[in-house]
């Protein structure tokens, strides 16, 4: 690992999919089925996405194990550990990865980016041992050590209560979780998930699992605390605040989709990825399934990656067989958009001195002059660092509704070493200023 | 498989499970991953490859998304570089 960068390994398939969680690994599996010779490409090290995390010091689920054994029963070709950067042309993707970059050929592409967790900037959150939800868990899921560490979970979306529940069972004391809905608004979508008995099953299996635990609604964090690390959080709860000490603070404000690779290919975004009942994207040859198409969960990326799949492999048949049950999950999907809705209160818990760009530290002060993301990130760089707008982007469009701005490569920050093994790298100064090196 | 690995954080040794993180390694070390450009401290905030808070020096190499990469044994990673 970590050597000198070579020329680009070629390879070529018939179907590329982008992203190794449930919709990908879905699509995947449904197109190598059809006979196309496919390829799995993910940025991490081993499948599942993020809520799978397969090969995890912790296990994975077993329905995450039938799907990696329908992988490897497919012969799908497995592309862990490599990160697509650019679409120097049409078919073909660059990824870097430890060793290299591969230059990815391609028929046709499904794009399963996933999701990533909504940030939104209050004081003291730029703090070591602040996370995200999915954030903590997934360092847990890495191998750190969370018996006994006292855990606040805040924000909003039914990731809490899954993270919760997780923690919980692996040692941490969970001192509270703070939702920001309303219980009104909670109530109606626990009525809702009565049309999805799986739902339901989810919600049950948690709640008795998390009986123990104070689950407040109405309930924001207003403030983190600690010299060099967090040491307390502070709460609004009913109108009053309260500051409870605490080790970790996992703090995620629902799911925002991944769309930036879509975006660079040119596919129609509104909020989230466009598509046709095939889970075709208005570029032609390109597919997009799962939480990039709008934050709908499990078993709907499960769905509409099979969907990608088959109709990526020519069989639209069997494809429109599963209509029904995509129907279904969309359902539940705006139900939960409708019940996580974030309230106005949260546009004024950062301060004028609150970081909203982490990369290059903007306060909200510097921000509010400004109309427009793109007028804010050329005047104050918010936007411009490592995570490219990534963290900072969703939180200003809550802040201000700002309307994020076109995507321009290299879509991650690259090494100089992979932009220079490439022969496309006709604008590499202005890239490497946008990857933040 | 081993039944730990050990590394060096900022020159200190320490020894994690195979399947850990370079990031929690760091935090492991009980160091911060970076200093922001105002002069913070800070840790890892997405745990999944986003947000780039957790880069770190691997052996040479810098800006590395210490959370996705899987400790080895004879690691060399330095925060703050």
């Amino acid at each position: 690992m970590f050597e000198p960068m070579n020329n680009p390994a070629q390879q070529k398939f018939d179907v590329l999919v982008v992203g190794a969680g449930p919709a990908g690994m879905a699509a995947a599996v449904r197109a190598a089925e059809c006979g196309a010779n496919v390829g799995l490409v993910d940025d991490n090290f081993s499948l599942g996405g993020q809520i799978w995390r397969t090969g995890s010091a912790t296990g994975s689920p077993p329905e995450a194990s039938e799907w990696i054994e329908r992988v490897r029963a497919a012969q799908v070709k497995i592309l862990c550990g490599l990160r697509v950067f650019d679409q120097p042309d049409a078919g073909v993707l660059f990824a870097e990865g430890a060793v290299g970059i591969s230059e990815l050929q391609y028929d046709k592409l499904i794009l399963a980016t996933g999701a990533r967790e909504r940030f939104l900037p209050f004081p003291g959150w730029t703090l070591p041992n602040v996370m995200g939800a999915g954030g903590l868990q997934a360092l847990v899921k890495s191998g750190l050590p969370i018996q006994g560490k006292r855990v606040m979970v805040a924000g909003t979306g039914p990731l809490l209560l899954a993270v919760a529940a997780y923690l919980k069972k692996h040692g941490a004391e969970i001192l509270m979780i703070c939702e920001q809905a309303s219980w009104s608004s909670l109530a109606q979508f626990g009525f809702a998930l009565s049309t999805q008995p799986g739902k339901i099953l989810e919600a049950l299996r948690l709640k008795k699992e998390l009986a123990s635990v104070p689950f407040v609604t109405s309930s924001w964090p207003i403030a983190a605390g600690g010299d060099q690390v967090l040491e307390s959080v502070t709460i609004s709860r009913k109108g009053r605040s309260e500051t409870i000490v605490c080790d970790y603070l996992a703090c995620g404000f629902h799911l925002v989709p991944n769309t930036e690779l879509a975006a660079l290919l040119g596919c129609r975004i509104s909020e989230a990825v466009q598509v046709d009942k095939f889970q075709r994207t208005t570029v032609p040859g390109v597919l997009c399934a799962g939480e990039p198409t709008g934050i709908g969960g499990l078993e709907l990326a499960l769905i509409e990656g099979q969907i990608a799949g088959l109709a990526a492999g020519g069989r639209e048949a069997d494809a429109r067989r599963l209509f029904p049950r995509r129907e279904r999950g969309r359902k539940f999907a705006s139900e939960l958009e409708a019940a996580f809705h974030l309230r106005p209160e949260l546009r004024s818990l950062a301060k004028p001195d609150t970081l909203v760009c982490r990369c290059e530290d903007v306060p909200y002060a510097r921000l509010q002059t400004y109309t427009t993301w793109r007028a804010a990130k050329l005047q104050t760089r918010c936007g411009m660092g490592p995570c490219q707008g990534r963290v900072c982007g969703p939180a200003t469009e809550f802040l201000f509704h700002w309307i994020p701005d076109s995507v321009r490569p290299p879509i991650f920050p690259t090494r100089v070493e992979s932009l220079a093994a490439i022969a496309h790298c006709s604008e590499p100064q202005e890239h490497l200023v946008s990857g933040g090196q | 498989m081993p039944s730990s690995l050990a590394l060096r954080v900022n020159g200190v040794a320490i020894e994690v499970s195979p399947g850990t993180t370079v990031a929690v390694a760091t935090m492991l070390a009980r160091t911060s991953c970076r200093t922001s450009v105002s002069g913070m401290p800070r840790g890892p905030l997405c745990g999944m490859g986003i947000c780039f808070e957790c880069r770190v020096t691997i052996n040479g190499v810098s800006h590395c998304g210490s959370c996705q990469i899987l400790c080895e044994s004879g690691m060399d990673v330095r925060t703050d570089e």
